[in-house]
């Protein structure tokens, strides 16, 4: 459960980058940052787990203020996955472990790396873990970085444009996982994603940015033709095909 | 290295390899005592080391030979566990002491201790140098060589200054300190101008055992910070924001890091003079075999510094024996090819 209040950020005497800021993820449950480039969805995600420090506002995470918590505390509630991944030489397993950094004393216990090895099954990444990321393809790479991100036993997954590098398949495989786990776990997961398609299929909630303000937040009924022309600048139809609504632009 | 099949096969070879560099340090240091023109074979020298030498060979062992061989044990140790953090902190493969300003720096504050202040000049029947003051010369070296970092560490607490502009920073001071030593030492008489090029050569014979205590306490205590936040280390690498995300403090951990690897390097830079490269090549050398895990590059790189340094140094003095050549020097010299040999070969690298 995250709860966002009166949120507002600006970079150094800039112009606010986001303002009024006001929602609630619940567990289980996901939710899609909508919205043009520049509209601020990148800075919106890392603001909540601190990446970036919002001057005003509060985020709760099951009842406490993390603008307040030591960055450690934050990294045990909130992980975060970033759109770009370096691959490093690292092996899956170092990666992974790298997860349990916020709880690692001085050396990992085996508790850590027991943990580290169901998250790695888990991903199905077992035949991959002793690989260098820096030899892996995108689809693994980000499943990698999501198991990495699951290490941390967050209560809130902030994902910065998870499926932006991933051929069809692995966009699907890979959204796929995050429903299920947000469903099993319990996790409040927030994702940018550019896809409308996608998002439609697979989040719960969609939070439409523009203007550095909330345009307009809820279930699949504020993904109307109207709010999507309004937000993205093109005029858009959105029909059903078996079941499915998918989101078609006309030029 | 072969691909163990378990994770724990995985950290026993690179445990493996840490030992077998801790080995190969012992088994060169031991050597270069050895050698020499006073020739000592190997079991005089273990048994001096242990106390049961006689009284010629141990006058030898521990006022010249034991001295030296610890310097460069320390110093190698030094510069490359500073310049393996460096890296990582300035997420730049070209970070170390001689791109940051320090070299440059330590070399224009003893210039200026020697030309300005009169703490040095060549002899009169040209066959050595007369240091009168050598710790004016350490004092100088180390104010202006800490006097780069601190202006890029001080210029990026107050603006956001990225990592980059950090190195370019430390390229700009480190032009500024060697204008100004050129300058310097063209308005001096050539006497001093001779002890300055004389100091800048390095040499590790300078160092008694005061100054190797001084040395190695400030080694040890950077290598326990270090090793101290291997896990932030590694963190690091995968960007920056990723680190932050988690639980990194990066600003601070940057700054802290940077502080205390420029103090390091400063101390032994004062000491010994300037010898570039090491703390470039030494961790990459090992980062092409045991991977870039923190936890076992850090120790690694310390000893690959402590096994160039010995080699360089034993190099130096038994090349044209009894002249020592300048291990700056040497270190470049010899260096840079193995390195480049190491770069084209892709030893350990990506295939």
């Amino acid at each position: 459960m995250i709860q966002v209040q009166e949120l507002f950020f600006s970079y150094r005497n800039g112009e606010p980058v986001l303002q009024d800021i006001n929602f609630s993820v619940a567990k289980g449950q996901c939710t899609a940052v909508l919205g043009n480039n520049g509209a601020g969805k990148s800075t919106l995600i890392k603001c909540l787990n601190r990446i970036l420090q919002p001057q005003e506002g509060i985020v709760y995470v099951n009842g406490e203020n993390i603008l307040q918590l030591k960055r450690n505390d934050v990294a045990k509630s909130l992980a975060y996955v970033a759109q770009h991944n370096e691959g490093v030489r690292f092996t899956v397993f170092d990666t992974v472990l790298l997860g349990r950094k916020p709880y690692i004393k001085f050396e990992p216990t085996d508790e850590d790396f027991r943990l580290v090895e169901s998250v790695i099954k888990r991903m199905k990444l077992e035949d991959f873990a002793l690989r260098y990321i820096d030899e892996l393809s995108g689809g693994e790479l980000q499943k990698v970085m999501l198991a990495r991100a699951l290490a941390q036993q967050p209560q809130v997954l902030l994902l910065d444009e998870p499926t932006s590098n991933l051929d069809l398949r692995n966009q699907y495989e890979v959204l796929e996982i995050v429903r299920e786990i947000a469903k099993t776990e319990q996790i409040s997961v927030v994702l940018i994603i550019h896809d409308l398609n996608l998002a439609l299929r697979y989040c719960d909630k969609f939070l439409l940015l523009k203007n550095n303000r909330i345009f307009c937040y809820g279930g699949i009924e504020v993904m109307t033709p109207e709010n999507i022309t309004e937000i993205y600048e093109i005029p858009v139809t959105v029909q059903e095909i078996n079941g499915v609504k998918v989101v078609v632009p006309f030029t | 290295m072969k691909h163990p099949t378990t994770y724990k096969g995985y950290i026993r070879s690179k445990k493996l390899f840490i030992l077998l560099m801790g080995v190969a340090v012992t088994l060169i240091a031991l050597w270069a005592i050895s050698a020499g023109s006073a020739g000592l074979s190997l079991q005089e020298v273990i048994a001096t080391l242990f106390g049961y030498g006689n009284k010629q060979s141990a006058i030898i062992i521990f006022n010249h030979r034991l001295p030296r061989v610890v310097t460069a044990i320390v110093a190698g140790i030094g510069l490359a566990t500073v310049g393996c953090a460096m890296q990582s902190l300035l997420k730049n493969p070209l970070a170390s002491a001689s791109t940051l300003g320090i070299a440059q720096g330590a070399a224009f504050g003893a210039s200026f201790a020697i030309i300005v202040l009169g703490a040095g000049f060549q002899n009169q029947t040209l066959d050595g140098i007369t240091i009168i003051n050598p710790y004016i010369i350490s004092i100088c070296a180390f104010v202006s060589s800490i006097l780069s970092t601190l202006i890029i560490l001080g210029l990026s607490y107050f603006r956001r200054v990225t990592p980059e502009s950090m190195i370019l920073a430390g390229v700009a001071l480190s032009s500024m300190f060697a204008g100004a030593t050129t300058l310097m030492q063209y308005f001096a008489e050539d006497v001093k101008v001779a002890a300055v090029v004389f100091w800048t050569f390095g040499d590790l014979g300078r160092t008694g055992w005061n100054e190797i205590i001084i040395m190695l306490v400030v080694v040890v205590a950077a290598f326990i910070y270090y090793a101290f936040n291997r896990w932030n280390f590694n963190a690091l690498q995968s960007g920056e924001e990723t680190a932050k995300g988690l639980g990194v403090n990066v600003t601070g951990f940057r700054l802290a890091g940077m502080l205390i690897g420029s103090l390091t390097a400063s101390t032994i830079v004062s000491f010994i003079g300037i010898v570039n490269f090491i703390g470039l090549i030494a961790p990459h050398l090992v980062r092409r075999i045991i991977g870039n895990d923190y936890r076992y590059l850090l120790p690694a790189a310390a000893l690959m510094g402590a096994l160039l340094m010995v080699a360089s140094d034993t190099a130096a003095r038994l090349v044209v024996a009894p002249i020592i050549l300048p291990i700056g020097a040497i270190t470049s010299f010899l260096g840079a090819p193995l390195f480049l040999y190491m770069v084209f070969k892709g030893i350990g690298g990506r295939k």
